[in-house]
């Protein structure tokens, strides 16, 4: 342990500034302090499609949005304890990025695998948002282990523990890597671009499949023997 | 006679083993890649998971918040006797599920595939899922748990006999490389292949070979231990490390079952286990002594024969 090299690490306070986002870069380290939110498909289908009110102001529940459905339990005096924590596959929500970034004015999005470039180009860099990705997958313990306290759940016997839109105090939040900057780059897709390089050199000198299959084209007309 | 108590607390306990504490073979693994790591990146994303592994441990809080589906391996001895019999046991491991995943917490994940209906317990309609296997000359239940993550990281494909060692790694690189981009495999992973077998077969040893073999182990055949070693290399010299990020950590270990197949066939299967790689057992012996191991020894001697009647080989391992 300790052999790879030191990254810039960063803490920052929520709600998050226009400021300290426009100083990230990608792959910089952040620990977060301060309030966060869980909303993924459940609470984006209830406020964005069936036009629910959000269960309270968003000056309240900050501007960081969290890709999560947490472990987590009521107790059965109600309350409720978090035990550990990691995201959840953020792609699939992209179809909901645009509408939630003008409804919530969320500046942050936090998740597991990030989005495509050109959702951060078209989606994020006009709202002025950035994405972090969760390091692993997964640093359940760590990131449990920075939550203070649930200050609510809202919509959890409606949605349940996974969908419930989960406010969480958190301190040193974290590790977290910056996967979109400002400008909407990607640090995943600049890490792709670099592997694909080296990709069809691994297939050199394979025979070809008997049988081809539907994916390595997208031409239904083909056969696939 | 191992009574139903035994099995229901065995469950219970391997449930929080599994996953709180990360198994040493797999922890030496990871330390070892972590070291050998030069990609800035994925080197970094190792020394975190291996912090996390020391939080779990420090704080009995599970490593990861995905539960993925928990499950049990039952391997029974011939002689074995559980009081109330298999249904008995069955309803000791639901028990145990439902308890275990109030009580570490683990997160409810099991829902309905339709109606998503979520029981918040991980119980449901075949869920958790039993696997059974036996062994002869013993009278102890192991009970084993495995919770590994869902969504990424498996592919099945009917290759042939003709696409041979170049089928298996153009199928194994396909994988790999799809599902190791951005991490969705939770990479580095120890990688199951299952050879054979029918279609379901096929799926149930590869997943079997991620889930119930350790770091280090290599199959009985040493073609086939070669074939296991290659293809570890191979998947660590795509160029990506943890995460997707550009490294050479994507392979913990590979290991291989094969089970006999139809003559015109050859198919494959693919599974990556994941970064929180959670596997526990317990032996139950009559009587109630219970022993805890991290190595499910699923793959007996037994479990591989080929010929018709068993016949315990000269060399064979005590009690596997």
């Amino acid at each position: 342990m300790g052999k790879a090299p030191e990254r810039k690490t960063v803490r920052l306070k929520t709600p998050v500034t226009d400021e300290a986002l426009a100083a990230l870069e990608l792959g910089d380290v952040v620990y977060l302090d301060g309030l966060i939110y869980t909303a993924r498909e459940g609470v984006y289908k209830k406020i964005l499609a069936d036009g629910a009110a959000p269960p309270a102001p968003f000056a309240e529940l900050g501007n960081v949005n969290f890709h999560c459905s947490p472990a987590a339990v009521q107790q059965e005096d109600g309350s409720l304890h978090v035990s550990a924590v990691t995201a959840t596959a953020s792609f699939r929500f992209s179809k909901w990025m645009k509408d939630w970034f003008a409804a919530s004015g969320a500046k942050m999005v936090i998740g597991k695998g990030g989005m495509s470039e050109e959702d951060y180009k078209t989606l994020f860099v006009p709202a002025g948002a950035v994405y972090l990705t969760t390091v692993g997958y997964g640093t359940g313990a760590l990131l449990g282990r920075g939550i203070k306290n649930v200050k609510a759940a809202h919509w959890l016997d409606e949605l349940g523990i996974a969908q419930a839109m989960w406010v969480l105090e958190v301190e040193k939040f974290g590790p977290l890597l910056v996967e979109s900057d400002h400008a909407g780059n990607s640090l995943f897709e600049r890490n792709n671009r670099e592997i694909n390089e080296g990709i069809d050199k691994l297939y050199e000198g394979l025979k070809k499949p008997s049988l081809q299959r539907f994916g390595e084209t997208d031409d239904r007309e083909q056969e696939l023997i | 006679m191992i009574s139903k108590e035994a099995a229901e607390q065995a469950a219970y306990e391997i449930m929080f083993k599994a996953g709180i504490d990360i198994p040493d073979d797999y922890l030496a693994g990871i330390k070892g890649m972590a070291a050998a790591e030069d990609g800035d990146l994925s080197a970094f994303v190792l020394e975190a998971m291996l912090e996390n592994y020391e939080a779990a441990s420090e704080d009995r809080r599970p490593m990861c918040a995905d539960t993925g589906v928990p499950r049990y391996y039952v391997k029974a001895g011939n002689e074995a006797k559980i009081e109330g019999g298999f249904i008995a046991l069955e309803q000791a491991l639901r028990s145990a599920t439902a308890r275990a995943t109030h009580d570490i917490p683990l997160r409810p994940n099991r829902v309905h595939p339709l109606w998503r209906t979520d029981h918040n317990n991980n119980i449901g309609i075949n869920a958790p899922e039993v696997e059974y296997s036996f062994e002869p000359d013993a009278d102890w239940v192991d009970i084993t748990t495995v919770h590994k993550g869902g969504l990424f990281g498996t592919d099945y494909r009917m290759l042939f006999p003709g696409d041979g060692i170049d089928g298996i790694k153009r199928f194994f690189l396909d994988g790999m490389i799809a599902f190791g981009k951005r991490g969705l495999a939770c990479q580095p992973a120890i990688v199951g292949v299952g050879l054979g077998g029918s279609k379901d077969t096929c799926m149930v040893l590869g997943k079997q070979a991620a889930c119930l073999r350790i770091v280090g182990d290599r199959n009985p055949d040493p073609e086939i231990a070669k074939l296991e070693l290659e293809l570890q290399e191979l998947g660590n010299s795509i160029g990506m490390g943890a995460m997707g990020f550009v490294g050479k950590s994507m392979v913990v270990d590979c290991h291989i079952e094969a089970g006999y197949t139809h003559t015109g066939g050859m198919p494959m299967s693919l599974h990556a286990f994941c970064l929180s790689s959670r596997r526990a057992t317990m032996r139950l012996h009559p009587g109630g002594r219970a022993e805890f191991r991290t190595d499910p020894t699923w793959f007996t001697p037994y479990m591989r024969r080929e010929t018709v009647s068993w016949e315990k080989p000269q060399s064979a391992r005590q009690s596997a």
